[in-house]
This record gives structure tokens, C-alpha cells and sequence, in this order.
């Protein structure tokens, strides 16, 4: 499975079927503030990078996500 | 077009252009709430359009009036989130109703404001409050939503208190003390809990930590804290004797106009950021203050789209100290604040709207 998925998936405690490179921040219940900073310490700790802030802010869908992991050179 | 306001340095803009830009934007709000939200344009409506207080481009509502009325510029479905302020014993806590696009907004506004004080990298984060402020996702109180907004800004997030009875966790704490030594952390709580359950039982625990150049930001008010005489001064003092924070940020912001705060600078003033403004206006007549009058503040935000929270007169009372011209060389207008208005002076301002609002009319 594609690694960004699982940890979407993980983070958002929702079965992978359901993140698509569409899924939008704040357009579920389930991808809220909240769970966006537990998304963040998963990418980190998966990918070994830290995030800017910016970076936080720009993670509006899973296309963006991995837009900016590419910025880390992390194979997303 | 609110891309602008983005694409300009948050404290960089001279009076004029940012008057410009301000007074586009805000007129554009003003026409979009009046034809979105029906008990909007029925208050707006009530006034010759000569005659609306604060001016035509922008006319100010009370802040207490989303406390009686759910003002709404959104279809239902389109509110994904409503937040609501603790609210002073009892009165009705105001309910502010969040689309995607406002929170987004929100969200990128205060991330321009902070990082320009605590810079683009996230340090490691302490948080001066318990964790279960920040259960309830659906509905946050604005001290919930003030914290979870902050943390954005931070990471190895560690809560600085155990629960409701306040008391210091001391694990949270030493694990900071022991990982971050002699480097930059950055915490946030409101003032109160600040001084009084972080810096006063790590006083009364004869206890110093060990962080250098960290950074406090807090905010909330100083009601409780003028009443045991605490003064901005004061409470730097300790904080930076005690917790070794040398810089602390006070900022002032409500829940009906989250995003765009007012943050004080090292110089001690608060500053209005591109995507704000502020306004002192006389009680009497609401004609617009001078430089170092005292009168009644008004706020400006370009964030509020889902609900009609762009310009607001407040309770607090407050007076402007410049413009263009602080010791620290940011641009725009610097204040500060006086406290509270008396009981009397609010019930006359809230008068000046008496007039009937359709119930359940919000979109």
C-alpha cells in the first residue's frame, strides 16, 4: 500500500479506501484541527523530517501532502 | 480580494495603502454579509445609510449581539464548526459559525502574525493549560480553540497542567526541563492560568526552569490579574526570572474575530496586523478618538466571511498610541488596552441596535 495512505488513513483513523488524493482538510468530521498536529507527528516520525509551519498550514488535501513531502525529498 | 492581503508583509504597509486595501475589502464584506445574512441587512437596514454607526463601508455591531442572535452568512451545511466564548457569568456565550473558507483564513492569518515574531521553524511546545480543554472536536470553547489554534506553531507538545484541579504535572514538565535545557521552547496559555497556576505554584515549589530565549506567548485579558495588581511588567519579570521566558507577547483577540489578533510587540504595544485594524471611538457620539484619548475599541477583520464579524464594537475599553511610528519599526496602528467598559456604557451601546431582528432568520 502507498505509504502516505496508510498514514492518512492512520492518523485519520479511517480505512485507507477512503483517502483519495482529492480528501480535503476540514472536509470531513474526521480530518479537523485535531487530527491534522497527530498527522503531522506521523509524517514526521515516518519520513524523519520536521515540518515548517507553513508546511502545516499548506496540507489542505492528500495531493498537497505530498507535494511538499517531495520539497523533503521524502519519497512520498 | 483577500489573496492581496497575503501576498503583502503583515506589518509592512504605510496608512494610506493600508487604508486602501482595508477599506476595499471591508466594503466588499459589508455587501456580501448584507445580502447573505437576512438579520444583518434588517439591522443595517434600520439606519439612513448616512447614518449607520461606524460609517457606511464598514458599520460595527455590538459584539454582544452574537450573543442574542445566530448570525449566520452560510447556508447550514456549509457551518462545519461553531465556536462559542466562555462568555461572563451569566450572560449567553456568543456562537460564531465557521465555513471552510473562514477557518482556512483564520488559520493562514495567524499563521502570518506568529511566525513573525517566533520565526517559520516549530519549537518544541508547552502548553500552560490541561489537556482536556481540547476534547470536544465539534464544538470548541475559545480557550479550546485558542490552544489547539496555537499549536501549529509547535511540536513535542507536552500540557503543562494535569486537569481541572490545576495542579502543575510535574512529569510534562521535567521531561521539558530534561530534552530542551538552554534551548528556545515556546509556550502558550491564557494569562491567568499563566501566572497564576504555572508561575505562582512553580514560585510557591521553589522551583526555576532551565530554558534560555524561550518564548511565552499569552493571552486572555488582565481582569483578575489587576485585581491582585499584576502588571504587564510585572508579570515579564517573573516570567522570565522564573520560567526564563525573555520574550512574552500579550495579545489581544476575540473568538468573533479569531485569526487576525493583536500582538505586542518588544516594545510593549499591541499592533494591528495588515488583515485588522483599529478604532477608538468616543461613547458619546462614537466619533473617532485621537491618538491617546481613551474611548471604546472597535476591530476590524477582512477574515469573517461566514458570519458578519468584520467589524465589531467591543466591550473593552482602550486607547491608540500611534501609528507608523513604534520603536519596534512595525507598520499600522499601536494600542493599548484600558480594561472593560462599566455595565452602563455597554447596555447604551447595545441600545443604539435595539431595533427587532427576526428570529431564526439566519441563513
Amino acid at each position: 500500500m502507498d505509504k502516505l495512505v496508510e498514514i492518512v488513513a492512520k492518523s485519520l483513523m479511517l480505512p485507507a479506501e477512503k483517502i483519495t488524493e482529492e480528501l480535503k482538510y476540514n472536509s470531513i468530521p474526521e480530518w479537523d484541527s485535531v487530527a491534522h498536529m497527530a498527522l503531522v507527528t506521523e509524517l514526521e516520525d515516518a519520513y524523519g523530517i520536521m515540518l515548517e509551519t507553513d508546511d502545516i498550514v499548506g496540507m489542505s488535501s492528500v495531493a498537497k501532502i505530498r507535494e511538499i513531502l517531495s520539497k523533503y525529498d521524502a519519497a512520498a | 480580494m483577500i489573496e492581496e492581503f497575503f501576498e503583502q508583509p503583515v506589518y509592512g504597509l504605510a496608512k494610506a495603502e493600508k487604508a486602501a486595501l482595508l477599506s476595499r475589502e471591508l466594503g466588499e464584506l459589508t455587501r456580501h454579509h448584507d445580502a447573505a445574512c437576512a438579520p444583518y441587512h434588517s439591522i443595517l437596514s434600520a439606519y439612513p445609510p448616512d447614518a449607520l454607526p461606524g460609517g457606511s463601508v464598514a458599520p460595527f455591531l455590538p459584539v454582544s449581539m452574537f450573543k442574542m442572535h445566530s448570525l449566520s452568512s452560510v447556508p447550514q451545511e456549509q457551518i462545519f464548526k461553531t465556536m462559542t466564548s466562555s462568555g461572563t457569568t451569566g450572560q449567553a456565550p456568543s456562537r460564531i459559525f465557521l465555513d471552510a473558507e473562514t477557518a482556512q483564513l483564520q488559520t493562514r492569518a495567524l499563521t502570518r502574525i506568529v511566525t513573525s515574531f517566533i520565526g517559520p521553524k516549530r519549537l518544541p511546545m508547552l502548553i500552560i493549560d490541561h489537556p482536556s480543554v481540547v476534547k470536544d472536536r465539534r464544538t470548541f470553547s475559545a480557550r479550546g480553540a485558542g490552544i489547539l489554534g496555537l499549536m501549529t506553531f509547535g511540536r513535542d507538545h507536552r500540557f503543562a497542567l494535569k486537569d481541572e484541579t490545576m495542579e502543575l504535572d510535574w512529569e510534562s514538565i521535567e521531561y521539558f526541563a530534561q530534552k530542551y535545557p538552554d534551548s528556545p521552547i515556546f509556550a502558550f496559555g491564557f494569562t491567568f492560568m499563566v501566572w497564576q497556576h504555572f508561575l505562582q505554584q512553580l514560585k510557591a515549589a521553589g522551583r526555576k526552569l532551565p530554558f534560555a530565549d524561550a518564548i511565552l506567548i499569552h493571552s486572555g485579558g488582565w481582569k483578575k490579574l489587576e485585581a491582585e495588581k499584576v502588571s504587564n511588567d510585572i508579570f515579564k519579570g517573573v516570567a522570565k526570572d522564573i520560567a526564563g521566558f525573555s520574550r512574552v507577547h500579550n495579545f489581544y483577540g476575540m473568538v468573533e474575530q479569531t485569526g487576525s489578533v493583536f500582538m505586542e510587540c518588544e516594545a510593549g504595544r499591541l499592533h494591528a496586523p495588515l488583515f485588522a485594524d483599529i478604532i477608538i471611538r468616543d461613547p458619546q457620539d462614537w466619533r473617532e478618538c485621537a491618538i491617546g484619548e481613551a474611548g471604546v475599541i472597535q476591530v476590524l477583520s477582512v477574515l469573517p466571511r461566514s458570519y458578519p464579524g468584520h467589524s465589531l464594537l467591543t466591550e473593552d475599553r482602550g486607547r491608540l498610541l500611534g501609528e507608523d511610528d513604534c520603536p519596534c519599526g512595525r507598520m499600522g496602528k499601536t494600542f493599548e488596552v484600558l480594561g472593560r467598559l462599566p455595565k452602563a456604557e455597554v447596555r447604551g451601546c447595545s441600545d443604539t441596535f435595539a431595533q427587532p431582528v427576526p428570529q431564526g432568520a439566519a441563513a
